[in-house]
């Protein structure tokens, strides 16, 4: 069953970098890397069970932090051109 | 063929794909996205490998930092890439190839991954992992070799860190109070 699982993770990796290469525009970009780094915390945690090294599920909800901060910010660039302006309306 | 070492042959499989990539688009943005995968691989990679510590790393600098520094760069340059002037690509080539022969050349010395009598595992590994827990008291061995043995080496890379970070606020708040300056005057 996890082999089942981790290739199909790794076959959705495989479409997310498809997209990624080829994204038209911006948001396909951005969307494809946000569900690349959720790939990555599934991979990590079918790993994990695979392997009985149970410890590596931390890493993974770390993971999953990172890659929501790291997409926050990058909206946040296209949002407002640039990271030391406020929330919307303020200078 | 178990699916471990599928997941290593794929995950280096695409990071080849990525850096191929990266050398080859020429839309910045798309770059420091690809960048970002890059890393989330490389981390993915290093935990298969059971290097927690370094994916932890990986991932926390450079899917995440690293991948903001290069966004706010691009805040002060150009989205698109210059094609490149240069005269004879083929001298690059060769440096290139060179290195990297150099490097291959190199990995045929060290021992095998995994290898218990490496000599990594025979010079100091051995005390930390008996000893530790009765010299220092901290249960994770990590921790005290990184807070503890090498105390003066972590304190040093805190520094370089903390000073890193202070020059980095200070450019970017710069742009920050000279616009508020700007936006008084027009006001």
């Amino acid at each position: 069953m996890y082999t089942a699982a981790g290739l199909a993770i790794l076959i959705t990796m495989v479409l997310a970098i498809t997209r990624t290469l080829l994204g038209p525009t911006v948001y396909d970009r951005i969307l494809a890397v946000n569900m690349f780094g959720t790939k990555t915390v599934l991979i990590i945690a079918v790993i994990a069970f695979m392997s009985g090294r149970t410890d590596l599920l931390d890493i993974a909800l770390a993971y999953a932090l990172i890659n929501f901060i790291g997409i926050v910010a990058v909206l946040k660039f296209f949002e407002y051109g640039e990271f030391s302006r406020g929330g919307r309306g303020r200078p | 063929m178990n699916l471990d070492s599928v997941i290593d042959i794929l995950l280096l499989a695409f990071m080849a794909v990525i850096a191929i990539a990266i050398v080859r688009i020429r839309d910045l943005f798309g770059i420091a996205m690809l960048f970002s995968i890059f890393s989330l691989l490389s981390a993915g990679v290093f935990t298969v490998m059971d290097a927690a510590d370094v994916a932890f790393t990986e991932a926390a600098v450079g899917a995440g930092i690293s991948t903001i520094l290069m966004l706010a760069t691009l805040t002060r340059t150009a989205r698109k890439e210059k094609p490149s002037n240069s005269k004879n690509p083929a001298v690059a080539l060769i440096v290139v190839f060179v290195t990297g022969a150099l490097l291959v050349f190199g990995t045929s010395d060290l021992p095998r991954f995994g290898d218990p009598q490496a000599p990594v595992h025979q010079h100091v590994a051995p005390r930390y992992i008996e000893e530790s827990p009765k010299e220092i008291g901290i249960p994770n061995m990590v921790t005290s070799v990184l807070a503890s043995y090498r105390g003066y080496d972590t304190l040093g890379e805190t520094t370089v860190i903390f000073t890193a970070g202070i020059a980095v606020m200070a450019l970017l708040g710069m742009r920050r109070s000279r616009r508020r300056e700007d936006d008084e005057e027009i006001d």
